[in-house]
């Protein structure tokens, strides 16, 4: 009897997603076992021809890139002072957050001796990009714990905290945006020093700005693309003038990201690999057509903006365009001069597909028990104004009131 | 004092005394693996009639020794390009930066090290020669001053100018490194990256980038705050209500 009690207290109707959700953990958490008890080499594909592979590619840098929402959104709603995606800040935060301290379980996973990340605090190396990462990583944590925390305070009613740092929230916003413009372009840095391995079609100087710039479009999406999901998993009104503004402001951000690819090829002069008949090319092209061309064509119309599925799946095209590109770079555009085909281990997979899974699960959790989805005011009609997220925010703004 | 290896194709008669010699002095089990791993800090390889040996190049300016997080690599006055087991955290991103694929890894063990030869930085404190020169039969692997080592070996390129291809490796590759290379063959035709991204330090690549980091950050924050500081004034200045409306609007 009183199994069944506890049962239905912390495990309640067993659905199909919670189904998956404990076999995917059973599998990772075997997985696990096997990496940390009898090494890399046991439980990954990788070797000394290919040292990174899955869990740097998508683990780590993904998933700085997908929560880069965090970031972009504050900058949005506290820098440039347009209150009004107020209501969408909170989830952007939360998922952030949750991003970065599984991006830092990934870590503990792919180190080779995870026992001795805290090295990086007091072993220091200036002239690593891996150290500026780890630096940044770690702060920007702390930023997103302490963004987070006014959350935390209006639950327990913790009046005094709540004052002190929602006194200290633009310059907690400011440290987080300089946090992570630096280490988002520097996961793009990283692979500055390997000119001779990584494929022409990837490899550029401009490798930071590339990142920088793709996080911050594939910000906006996740947004949407967390909105969406949010609101069908708890039955709540999409905020959707909101997404259809952030999608525009994601055109335009795509538009960006696509005239500054252009410009670097041209200014390497390397048109000539796109159209070569390689594995690298296609994966260039799936890249760029399916994960930013043809989302930045169709969230371009308003037909297809205005339609909340149609404008869910463009902003997944943004994510996948992302995860391609941080895979791409990490794995596709080695691969050749590693002279191996490297593809993840059902084991890296299982541990990646399990952090997900926790990401998942932990914010359903957090958004059940804690006030995220802020209500919101219906704004009068006359109030109504054109927001554009923009280079101009200026002028938007001084429609605002 | 930088001190660093010279090697020599034309010398070298393929007894892999150096390969036996190195597995000895650091411990290594015997194995046929014939390539560089956790097991072999050096390798001799053969390409047709030439034989040429694999080993870690000691950069003057090291792209491991730049990528590593921790400062767990790095490059010693003496030449030798040292590692810290017990620093290293594992990330593992030297052997994705070395420009020679040199840094291999225990994947087998639940706590592994970066192995790579380090010139027997222990036996250079002692007063001693590295263990694979002092093995060596023919002279093909040689130890010295890397001054002195470039001068011989400039001075047999000029002795012997048909014997030689003209070239001294690692004197400028990456930067210059301590371990030079003399062949009979050209050098790409053994697997040597001439040229291109290999002309600098691949260390500056980086630096290029990461040295601008302090003006992101000063730059980054001032721009911000001040962005802040203009807009919300505007919008506080926006808000006070004015007495006259000048643009003849109702206030709202």
């Amino acid at each position: 009897m009183e199994l069944a009690a506890l049962k239905d207290r912390y495990i309640g109707k067993i659905t199909f997603w919670k189904a998956v959700f404990f076999v995917v953990v059973a599998v990772g958490i075997y997985s696990s076992i096997v990496r940390y008890f009898f090494g890399l080499g046991a439980s990954t594909n990788l070797s000394d021809q290919f040292p990174w592979g899955l869990w740097i590619g998508f683990d780590v840098m993904t998933g700085v890139a997908l929560a880069s929402g965090g970031f972009t959104l504050a900058a949005v709603v506290y820098i440039f002072n347009i209150k009004q995606f107020k209501p969408v800040i909170r989830p952007a935060i939360l998922t952030a957050f949750l991003g970065y301290l599984l991006v830092i379980v990934g870590i503990l996973f792919d180190l080779g001796k995870p026992w001795n990340i805290w090295h990086v605090m007091v072993m220091w190396n200036p002239h690593s990009v891996m150290f500026e990462v780890g630096w940044c990583v770690m702060l920007y944590t702390t930023v997103l714990a302490l963004e987070f925390s006014p959350v935390v305070f209006e639950k327990f009613r913790m009046e005094k905290p709540l004052k002190i740092i929602k006194s200290a929230t633009v310059v907690l916003v400011i440290l987080g945006v300089i946090l992570s413009t630096l280490h988002q372009s520097s996961l793009g840095s990283l692979f500055l020093i390997v000119p001779e391995k990584l494929h022409p079609l990837w490899y550029s100087a401009l490798l930071p700005v590339n990142f920088f710039f793709s996080a911050v479009m594939v910000g906006f999406a996740m947004v949407i693309f967390e909105s969406y999901l949010s609101s069908r998993a708890f039955n709540k009104r999409l905020e959707k003038p909101l997404l259809m503004e952030l999608a525009r402001g994601a055109v335009f951000l795509i538009m960006m990201y696509l005239i500054l690819k252009f410009i670097d090829f041209a200014r390497r002069d390397a048109f000539g690999y796109m159209f070569e008949p390689t594995f690298e090319t296609l994966m260039f092209w799936l890249e760029i057509g399916l994960g930013a061309i043809v989302p930045m064509i169709l969230l371009s119309i308003p037909k297809i903006r205005r339609n909340e599925t149609a404008l869910f799946w463009g902003a997944s095209l943004v994510v996948v365009g992302v995860v391609m590109n941080r895979l791409n770079v990490a794995i596709t555009g080695m691969q050749g001069a590693a002279g191996t085909t490297y593809y993840p281990s059902w084991m890296e997979v299982s541990i990646t597909l399990m952090l997900v899974a926790l990401g998942f699960a932990a914010f359903r959790m957090i958004a059940k028990h804690f006030p995220i989805f802020e209500e919101t005011k219906p704004i009068p009609a006359s109030h109504k104004v054109k927001i554009k997220v923009s280079a101009k925010p200026k002028k938007a703004l001084m429609n605002t009131n | 004092m930088s001190y660093g290896l010279l090697f020599d194709t034309t010398k070298c008669i393929g007894c892999e005394g150096c390969m036996y010699a190195c597995r000895e002095q650091n411990g290594l089990p015997d194995n046929t693996e014939h390539k560089l791993s956790a097991q072999n800090y050096t390798v001799v390889k053969s390409k047709d009639d030439v034989y040429y040996r694999q080993m870690c190049m000691h950069c003057e300016d090291p792209a491991c020794a730049s990528a590593c997080p921790v400062a767990a690599l790095q490059k010693t006055e003496e030449g030798p390009v040292v590692y810290d087991a017990n620093a290293c955290m594992g990330c593992r991103y030297c052997m994705v930066a070395c420009p020679f694929n040199v840094p291999k890894y225990e994947w087998g063990s639940a706590n592994p090290v970066v192995s790579k030869c380090v010139m027997c930085y222990d036996r250079l404190k002692e007063g001693e020669i590295p263990a694979c020169a002092d093995a060596c039969p023919t002279g093909a692997t040689i130890f010295g001053k890397r001054e002195d080592l470039l001068k011989e070996a400039h001075q047999r390129l000029e002795d012997n100018p048909d014997t030689y291809y003209q070239h001294v490796y690692g004197e400028h590759e990456a930067g210059g490194t301590s371990v030079l290379y003399l062949s009979s063959v050209p050098f790409p035709d053994l697997g040597f990256e001439m040229g291109g991204y290999y002309k600098q330090a691949f260390p500056e690549y980086t630096w290029k980038v990461m040295k601008e980091i302090p003006n992101i950050v000063a730059f980054g924050g001032i721009f911000m705050f001040g962005l802040w500081w203009i807009i919300n004034r505007r919008m506080e200045l926006e808000d006070e209500v004015v007495p006259m409306h000048e643009n003849g609007k109702e206030d709202k």
